[in-house]
């Protein structure tokens, strides 16, 4: 597994994703209520791109006319057939023990602290006022 | 555990062991109008200010959308919508560049869901509705790109005007199918429906049934479901119970060489209202004396089933099972591009398929059923 400079954290707005080409793939990373994850940009199930995904609540009903949302915005629903992920972890809510995404950890650090290593920058020249994620690939 | 798998871009990419690739014919593809504006050249002035004075009329309880709203905007993959604007299947170009050109696909079979021709209420509206849309996919797509195949689209409640376009479209040579829909007034065994059955028999077309439409009657045998989620597979049971009524009034025994086609009702279901049928013309025979064979035998000369919403069992050998209790020569690949319960060719079916059966169900079952050489 390699640490690779994936993006800067002002790229992506809060709600939104940026795709980026990490070690040859294609990669998804989400910003969620103040977080970031990354996910291989491929639903498991027929291969569609997963920046596509609504960005939805967990929903859940103890009985028929209950209802809760919670963990808004942190459920991918696929573009094509609406099966939902996690984007923290890539498991899915309707059979977590067999079906997954691929998620990779990120990492939120300084320029400055990248300018000092051991990671190097791929694609794009680092500056000490800025903050990146790193993506373990 | 089912885990992704890695690729390189966006686009399929070659089989791995250098096998060259299966042109694919794909027996649903969606086209949209771009705008209403685009039938103007297809239809006279008259019915243009009828459009935008009084809209489309089906029936329906309501007219701008659909009576179960589907899940996502358009019933579209949420990757579908072209960058240049306009609804998901109005964009040629982006169509060619997303769908057609990086599936390999030879053909492609339209069909038009806009405006719900088969079942407008105004019958001289729809009339003129059917002819708009049948120039306007020559027009729109066939011409520019020869791989997409249009579909005569007609109203089946006007049986005189069906049977006028059908005709006047045969004799260009422009279509490939008839299009009819399986929600219609009456199950589609009925005989008020038999002259179009006729036209299209001597046209020496297929009948395409596509999922969809209303015509006047629940979706379901037991009334109005509640979620889209009971009503999405209410498809199955309405081209069920007209597969049947099709069969057991002895459709295909009075017009023997009309090859019939259900789109998008899946194909699960079809192999135990076969072997119910079968039971039942043994147990009442001289109910039905103008079935001559078992209705086994005319769903297995008569009708093709197109293939998405592909059967998605936990276990894969039993997608496999039904398979081949249908049999494959049966099965028609379809994709329903660009909706959002897409089949993708590479991924849909769960179980091993032979290179035998994968090129008879992705190419030459289709390709003899539509005469396409």
């Amino acid at each position: 597994m390699t640490r690779h400079v994936a993006a800067k954290t002002s790229d992506i707005p809060p709600g939104g994703n940026k795709v980026v080409s990490v070690g040859g793939r294609e990669i998804v990373i989400f910003h969620a209520n103040g977080e970031f994850f990354a996910l291989l940009n491929r639903c498991p199930h027929e291969g569609a791109p997963l920046s596509h995904a609504a960005c939805v609540a967990h929903l859940h009903s103890s009985e028929p006319g209950e209802y809760k949302r919670s963990r808004i915005g942190e459920l991918l629903r696929c573009p094509w057939h609406g099966w939902e992920f996690d984007m923290r972890t890539g498991q899915s809510y309707f059979d977590p023990a067999h079906t997954k995404a691929r998620s990779y950890p990120v990492i939120v650090t300084s320029g400055g602290e990248l300018v000092e290593g051991p990671y190097i920058a791929e694609t794009f020249p680092v500056t000490v006022d800025e903050s990146y994620l790193l993506v373990d690939v | 555990m089912t885990d992704v798998l890695d690729r390189t871009d966006e686009h399929a990419t070659p089989q791995k062991d250098g096998r060259s690739r299966l042109k694919i014919i794909d027996c649903d593809i969606h086209p949209s109008l771009h705008s209403r504006d685009d039938l103007n050249a297809f239809l006279p002035k008259r019915w243009q200010e009828h459009l935008k004075t009084f809209g489309s009329h089906i029936r329906n309880p309501f007219t701008s959308t659909t009576p179960y709203p589907r899940s996502a905007p358009l019933i579209s993959r949420r990757d579908a919508w072209p960058p240049t604007g306009g609804p998901p299947g109005s964009d040629l170009a982006f169509m060619q560049k997303q769908h057609l050109d990086p599936f390999d696909v030879e053909f492609g079979l339209l069909q038009v869901l806009d405006l719900g021709i088969c079942s407008q209420v105004n019958l001289e509206f729809g009339a003129a509705l059917q002819y708009a849309i049948n120039e306007w996919q020559v027009e729109f797509f066939s011409k520019p790109d020869p791989r997409l195949k249009a579909s005569i689209i007609v109203g089946q409640d006007d049986s005189v005007a069906a049977v006028a376009e059908i005709e006047r479209c045969a004799a260009l040579g422009r279509h490939a199918q008839v299009n009819i829909s399986p929600r219609a007034n009456e199950p589609l065994g009925r005989r008020k429906y038999w002259p179009i059955y006729a036209a299209a028999e001597a046209a020496g077309l297929p009948l395409g049934i596509h999922v969809g439409g209303y015509g006047g009657h629940a979706p379901t045998g037991s009334g109005w479901p509640s979620f889209y989620n009971e009503e999405h597979h209410s498809n199955a049971q309405t081209v069920a119970a007209q597969l049947s009524s099709l069969v057991i009034e002895g459709v295909p025994e009075r017009f023997p060489k009309l090859k019939f086609v259900f789109i998008e009702g899946g194909f699960g279901w079809v192999p135990a209202i076969t072997w119910r049928m079968d039971q039942h013309f043994e147990r009442f025979r001289s109910e039905v004396p103008h079935l001559k064979r078992r209705p086994s035998e005319y769903v297995h000369e008569h009708f093709w089933f197109t293939t998405q919403p592909s059967e998605e069992p936990d276990n894969a050998r039993h997608l496999r099972s039904v398979i081949e209790w249908i049999g494959i020569d049966r099965l028609l690949f379809s994709s329903d591009y660009p909706h959002w319960d897409f089949d993708d060719p590479r991924f849909a079916f769960k179980t091993p398929l032979t290179d035998a059966e994968r090129r008879q169900l992705f190419n030459t079952n289709a390709r003899a059923v539509y005469n396409f050489d």
